[in-house]
């Protein structure tokens, strides 16, 4: 008897687990609660905050906010996407938008009633499908600035004006890669450019390594593809045909990857996408100054005993300094159960009163410039001098803003660029061979 | 009532069906998680399919795609090599570890820790030793260059990233590979060792003329067993190199995961997934076959 009340009183736990567990779960579809995914931890409390907010304003519509790493993000959403257990809104990427909008998985926003003017230049156009339709509103920024760690550039007789000015070239590298040299100190106290240097054993790199770059060179490359005039595609949008064949860009993929066979920037073999990346290299010690995205901001400036200060990219060939400008967005999923409370959660997300409230988080740069603002001046109120990320943003004659490669196929040419880039990089492969790479992901977008 | 009966067991009506109701839930799992996925697997590979919207016959599009692949092959070629290192290491070692518990100690501790590595997940193997190898900050590398050598990207360079993942996973199941042989030395009954020795022989001598030849069916098994869970390596390598450096270490299931659940391409990931199928029933069958797996010399 009591063995079967046991049992019976186990078996009712489980099933209240089990049935607790369904409710629980991401998708809760239910008129009053609109679901929403983000994958960076950051945010998460200015979002939450943001929330509350939209709550308050439209009574009876919960906000369920649900965070995940950004491997984890992608998997789950793809999941999602095919088990029907999608969020109703989610953060989405640029680089993801061509996938999502060819598998037909996003609901359009035209009525959103977005503005081009209301945001940063740039930010919204990027989410405007082939169809005509858009796809995202927009949520944030960021641009990619020189971190530098301000004990080495100082050891170096380097000040932030001179960080600040250099300039480069694909011939002798300019100022730049003079700056680096300089900042490369091998094991016996010989900097780059001294004589006796000895490259194969150098113990502070001038220049930090994030890998080959994939196909977009964000933190890598693309600062001085950027500024040599290059761009990914034939179009700005929706290009159908990329560009990793000319002349241009290949000079300048062979000149930047030179810079770790001089010995001034780290090596391949020293840099691992999860163990090792820029910023590690930066708060070990083992590198002086890297780019790196305005996402990382908040990581440099935690770095303990080390004070990391930014600057802005070099001035390239064609006179001019560059930067990649991504925008994020948010974007509502075709077979959200809750459209009507995802498209006012989504206006809500992409409007001043949202976007001013996450800016004073002073973790990212809201897309309006109102959100903006509030950012810089929350990042001032840390004492971090955030002018390297938003002049280029302010200034567009002296610096060129340029977006992620925006095409069909951003998988594949992906997953042909990464091992040709890091072929070139890691063994010395000629950089002629990007002709046929090209080829072969021209092919692809010819589909 | 009588515990053991004489008499022959009466086949009594109902049998049938209650085995039925015990085999059900196997039965069950084999339907719906083995035979179903497979052969929805083949039929996918003639297809283009997204997952999202419904699958295209393109008939033998994708296997003529994948016989052009040079990837494919040299996915192939890659995982072959971590193959041959990991089993060839593995089992050696592995036969080394069984033979010295067996005839050494009696140690139940010795033989659990033997076996600790096994329960670290994969993952977690090979981030540990993702980070003991660093080029840059891994103590193992700190500790070469402190003796003065070059310090040696494991898993950045293209020689040493697969034979690195090889080892990492050798580490993890050398001891579990040791426990199943070790199991299978324990079945050989001792008088054998004791004739031998009585005949004058070495160890060296009892272990190629007695336990190997008997060993042979468990070692077969074995051997087949590590080698299909060898060519199936992908956390390893999905933790440490992500397929890198410039695809030295695209195994093929990492491949095909890739075209998968990163390029959407859910037709040419099954028709790769039906190729690793093909290749793993000829080795089994090869195997099988070679080893006699299925016939004991003992008795």
């Amino acid at each position: 008897m009591r063995l079967r009340t046991l049992s019976a009183l186990a078996g009712a736990v489980t099933l209240s687990l089990v049935t607790g567990c369904a409710q629980g779960d991401g998708t809760g579809a239910s008129a009053n609660t609109v679901t929403y995914w983000l994958w960076d931890a950051n945010q998460l409390p200015a979002y939450q905050a943001c929330a509350k907010g939209f709550e308050k304003e439209n009574p009876g519509l919960d906000v369920k906010i649900t965070q995940l790493g950004w491997s984890d993000y992608w998997t789950k959403l793809t999941a999602g996407f095919i088990a029907g257990t999608q969020p109703d809104v989610f953060t989405d990427h640029i680089q993801k938008f061509g996938q999502f909008a060819d598998l037909n998985v996003l609901e359009p926003l035209d009525d959103l009633g977005i503005e081009e003017s209301d945001y940063q230049p740039g930010l919204a156009a990027n989410w405007i499908g082939q169809d005509g339709h858009r796809y995202g509103a927009p949520k944030d920024w960021d641009t990619v600035a020189l971190f530098y760690n301000e004990k080495l550039a100082k050891d170096a007789g380097l000040t932030a004006a001179e960080l600040n000015g250099l300039s480069w070239n694909p011939k002798d590298g300019g100022t730049f890669e003079r700056a680096i040299a300089h900042l490369t100190v091998d094991n016996l106290g010989r900097r780059g450019d001294e004589p006796g240097f000895d490259k194969n054993n150098v113990k502070v790199y001038g220049l930090a390594s994030n890998g080959g770059g994939y196909a977009d060179g964000q933190t890598q490359w693309s600062p001085f593809t950027g500024s040599a005039g290059w761009s990914y595609t034939d179009k700005a949008r929706w290009g159908t045909k990329y560009q990793y064949d000319s002349e241009t860009f290949q000079s300048v993929v062979q000149w930047y990857f030179g810079l770790a066979e001089k010995g001034y920037m780290v090596p391949f073999a020293d840099y691992n996408v999860q163990s090792n990346q820029a910023n590690t290299q930066i708060a070990a010690g083992k590198a002086a100054v890297t780019f790196d995205g305005a996402w990382m901001i908040s990581t440099y400036d935690g770095f303990k005993g080390m004070d990391i200060g930014s600057a802005v990219t070099p001035a390239g060939p064609t006179g001019r300094r560059a930067t990649m400008m991504n925008g994020l967005a948010d974007s509502i999923t075709k077979a959200s159960e809750n459209k009507a409370g995802a498209r006012k959660w989504v206006a809500y997300l992409a409007s001043d009163r949202c976007q001013s409230v996450v800016g004073r988080y002073g973790v990212v740069f809201p897309a309006t410039p109102a959100g903006t603002e509030a950012a810089v001046a929350a990042y001032e109120k840390k004492g971090i001098d955030v002018s390297a990320f938003t002049e280029p943003v302010a200034d567009t004659e002296d610096f060129r803003t340029f977006s992620y490669p925006i095409t069909n196929y951003a998988a594949d040419v992906t997953a042909l660029m990464q091992p040709a880039m890091e072929d070139i990089y890691g063994n010395g492969a000629p950089v002629s061979g990007l002709d046929k790479t090209n080829d072969q992901i021209n092919l692809v977008l010819d589909q | 009532m009588t515990i053991a009966s004489s008499s022959p067991p009466v086949r009594r009506r109902g049998d049938g069906a209650l085995a039925a109701v015990f085999i059900a839930p196997a039965m069950l799992g084999f339907l719906v998680f083995l035979l179903w996925p497979t052969l929805r697997g083949v039929y996918l590979s003639f297809t283009r399919f997204n997952l999202l919207t419904p699958a295209e016959w393109v008939g033998l599009d994708n296997y003529v795609r994948m016989v052009n692949d040079p990837i494919f092959w040299d996915s192939l070629t890659v995982t072959v090599e971590y193959v041959l290192i990991n089993i060839g290491v593995q089992t050696t070692a592995a036969l080394a570890i069984a033979v010295l518990l067996q005839r050494l100690t009696q140690s139940s501790l010795l033989r659990g820790i033997v076996l600790t590595p096994y329960l670290m997940s994969n993952v977690v193997a090979g981030l540990v030793w993702l980070w003991i190898l660093d080029t840059q900050l891994g103590i193992g590398n700190e500790i070469i260059s402190a003796l003065g050598f070059d310090r040696i990207p494991f898993l950045a360079d293209e020689t040493w990233a697969i034979p690195t993942i090889a080892l990492i996973n050798v580490w993890r199941h050398v001891g579990y590979t040791a426990l199943l042989i070790f199991a299978g030395l324990q079945a050989i009954p001792n008088d054998m060792y004791e004739a031998a020795k009585v005949d004058g022989a070495s160890e060296w001598r009892m272990f190629w003329r007695v336990t190997m030849p008997l060993l042979r069916p468990v070692l077969a098994v074995v051997l087949i067993m590590t080698v299909i869970g060898s060519f199936q390596v992908f956390d390893t390598v999905a933790v440490t190199t992500a397929g890198g450096p410039a695809n030295a270490t695209n195994v093929l299931q990492y491949y095909i995961y890739g075209s998968a659940f990163g390029r959407f391409q859910f037709g040419y990931a099954s028709a790769m997934s039906v190729a690793l199928l093909v290749v793993l029933s000829a080795i089994t069958v090869l195997q099988y076959r070679l080893t006699r797996a299925g016939q004991s010399d003992l008795g």
